[in-house]
């Protein structure tokens, strides 16, 4: 094959497809996936249905959610206490897990990682991020958390104290956000929109 | 009924039994405090593999220093981790070894 037609050599320059280096689990889910296709148990279009349904969630759920907290006290007195019944009044279902919200605070920075696997609130975050996912982000940011927080571009002063939340279990964990100030008169749509996934899980802050 | 209460100093076990644990290996052998005691929960050591996960396990969330988590901690001594772990994982801190 000719490798002259432009200013670069194809032999070098290929990118392989991810197909051709599936790993064990990429291949242990195609083949649980098609058994449960043929034995009847699953059709194909009801995965994409729920890939769908989480993608339709996005992080706008939890963005809502928070706003509302920072505009009505009595709702954020639940949702900080009792984030169930919160989420019973907003109308989102947790499914079998169990939400626990952390609060930011003026003396208190909170960040969410699950070192064992990806847990994360999916019904308000939708799916969670690659990086959420790897082993890089697991491994670090318990251990040396505000290096990995200054790589997101977020530094918390030392005076501040920095909690790192791991999801080993049954709880999904939302970080509450602090109110940027200079937001007292803003409506709650528009707050929403400050509010970001990665907000919630903690590597950020939101800034007006 | 829950062991532990919020502010008992616990050690948890340094064991390595095969199994899915959700105990974090880094964690183990570690003295922290109860921040919360959330409920109880199918255990998924049984669970996670066909079993029942029967008795429930009660829940806490234990936080740990973070200069007691990681010895090479290089950020400020009040830095913090709360991590969930089971009952049958941590010890009374003045029994444990």
């Amino acid at each position: 094959m000719s490798t002259e037609h432009h200013d670069h050599d194809h032999a070098t320059t290929f990118q392989p497809d991810e197909e051709d280096s599936l790993g064990f689990y990429a291949i242990a889910e195609m083949a649980v996936r098609e058994l449960l296709c043929e034995r009847g148990l699953m059709e194909a279009g009801e995965l994409h249905q729920a890939l769908e349904w989480y993608d339709r969630i996005g992080p706008g759920q939890g963005a809502a959610v928070v706003a509302r907290a920072w505009t009505d006290t009595r709702f954020k007195e639940k949702l900080v206490n009792r984030p169930m019944e919160a989420m019973d009044e907003y109308g989102i279902a947790m499914g079998q897990v169990q939400l626990y919200v952390v609060e930011n605070t003026a003396q208190l920075h909170n960040v969410v990682v699950c070192t064992l696997c990806s847990c994360y609130p999916r019904a308000l975050l939708g799916i969670p991020p690659d990086w959420y996912k790897s082993r890089n982000y697991r491994a670090r940011v318990v251990a040396e958390p505000r290096a990995v927080l200054a790589e997101f571009g977020t530094v918390i002063p030392d005076t501040k104290e920095v909690r790192v939340h791991d999801s080993t279990a049954d709880l999904r964990y939302l970080v509450l956000p602090e109110r940027p100030a200079g937001t007292q008169d803003w409506e709650v749509a528009a707050l929403a929109g400050l509010v970001t996934r990665d907000t919630m899980i903690g590597v950020t802050v939101p800034s007006p | 009924m829950a062991q532990f209460s919020i502010g008992d100093a616990v050690r948890v076990r340094d064991d390595y039994p095969p199994g899915h644990i959700r105990t974090p290996f880094y964690i183990r052998g570690k003295t922290g405090v109860i921040a919360d005691a959330v409920g109880e929960f199918l255990n998924p050591e049984s669970a996670a593999h066909g079993g029942d996960g029967l008795p429930k396990q009660p829940l806490y969330r234990v936080r740990f220093r973070q200069v007691d988590a990681w010895p090479s901690y290089t950020g400020p001594a009040g830095d913090t981790l709360d991590v969930e772990i089971y009952e049958h994982w941590l010890l009374r801190a003045e029994d444990a070894q």
